[in-house]
């Protein structure tokens, strides 16, 4: 009864339950957090606004990104991954979102920031329906956790007018 | 009835009924797996509801050998989730972030474009030839929770299958000679 394989066994298993239950309880701890994270986006200059060959419109935007997102992090936090998206609806589509921009935070230290850039990814459309297009910018972030369950949120911020004309 | 007491008897000397019930407990835990598994498949709604990480195109969020815990529901996709997808013509499914979703008005289909967080562009690259979007039937499910190294095992019996023989075989051994 008491082998060495009946031990090993019953060892091994309290260990695996006892780390299933502290990931369980870590993950779990991150619903006491409250974030309260805050964000500001300008949009500075159309860079270029034109049709595509293919007839898609294709924008290039040059923004002042600033967030605080410090409270998104907690001790069960490997990573928050935030980005920027354009959001609007026209007649043919009911929705589109493109994310503008993206980073990856790596720790609190970098949580709080400020950045000039200009989209990283294309803001194209489905079509030609982006002169005179109104769009709204928001703010995203995932929280990434070392162990157990993802979150994420956003903050909605004022919009932009597209000009009516290519430039 | 001395014949039928006697049989008893002589079953029992022959440790048939010891053979049997290792069989069933056997078959119990073979069983108990597969409900769970299936189980789970019902609960998450997704076809897969646990994939292991295989790539290094979601590091350092996703670790490769990491655990992801999937679900599948009739919410619509948006940009910032986590999804796996299958494209045509691949074995393997991919686990990346969407990055754009166009929305048909009429017809509420979704056009989705992805890309991994470590990658420096976006997955087009790597759909299937003239494939420019994904659609809601490529998608596997979206991850919403993770679990750290866990399925590394799996990587490693994967890539060499003769340690996965080898386990397979010392625990079938274990159950057979257990006698508590």
């Amino acid at each position: 009864m008491h082998t060495f394989g009946y031990r090993a066994n019953a060892l091994l298993t309290l260990g695996v339950t006892i780390l299933a239950l502290m990931c369980a309880m870590a993950s779990f701890s991150d619903n006491f957090s409250l974030p309260s994270p805050s964000a500001h986006v300008q949009v500075l200059n159309v860079n270029w606004f034109q049709k595509q060959r293919n007839g898609n419109d294709e924008v290039s935007l040059t923004l002042n990104i600033s967030a605080d997102l410090q409270s998104a992090f907690t001790w069960n936090t490997k990573q928050v991954f935030v980005f920027l998206a354009a959001e609007y609806d026209t007649t043919k589509n009911s929705l589109n979102q493109i994310s503008l921009w993206d980073a990856i935070i790596p720790s609190k230290e970098h949580a709080k920031f400020s950045i000039h850039t200009t989209n990283k990814y294309r803001l194209t459309d489905q079509g030609s329906n982006l002169r005179g297009k109104e769009f709204n910018l928001t703010l995203h972030w995932h929280v990434m956790p070392k162990t157990g369950k993802m979150f994420a949120d956003k903050i909605v911020m004022t919009g932009y007018h597209l000009p009516e004309d290519y430039r | 009835m001395g014949f039928v007491g006697e049989t008893l008897d002589s079953l029992k000397r022959t440790q048939l009924r010891d053979a049997l019930s290792q069989a069933i407990s056997l078959g119990m835990i073979v069983t108990s797996a597969l409900m769970i598994w299936k189980g789970l498949i019902y609960f998450t709604g997704s076809e897969s509801p646990v994939v292991v990480v295989l790539s290094e195109s979601m590091e350092p969020g996703f670790k490769r050998g990491d655990i992801l815990f999937l679900h599948m529901n009739k919410d619509p996709i948006r940009t910032g989730e986590i999804v796996v997808f299958n494209i045509d013509g691949r074995d393997i499914p991919i686990v990346h972030r969407v990055i754009e979703v166009h929305e048909h008005g009429g017809t509420g289909e979704v056009d989705i474009l992805t890309k991994g967080d470590n990658n420096d562009i976006d997955d087009r690259i790597m759909y299937a030839q003239g494939q420019h979007w994904l659609q809601q039937q490529h998608i596997i499910g979206r991850a919403v929770g993770h679990l750290p190294y866990v399925g590394y095992l799996t990587i490693i019996m994967t890539e060499k299958p003769i340690i996965k023989y080898v386990l397979i075989g010392a625990l079938g051994l274990f159950v057979l000679t257990s006698t508590e």
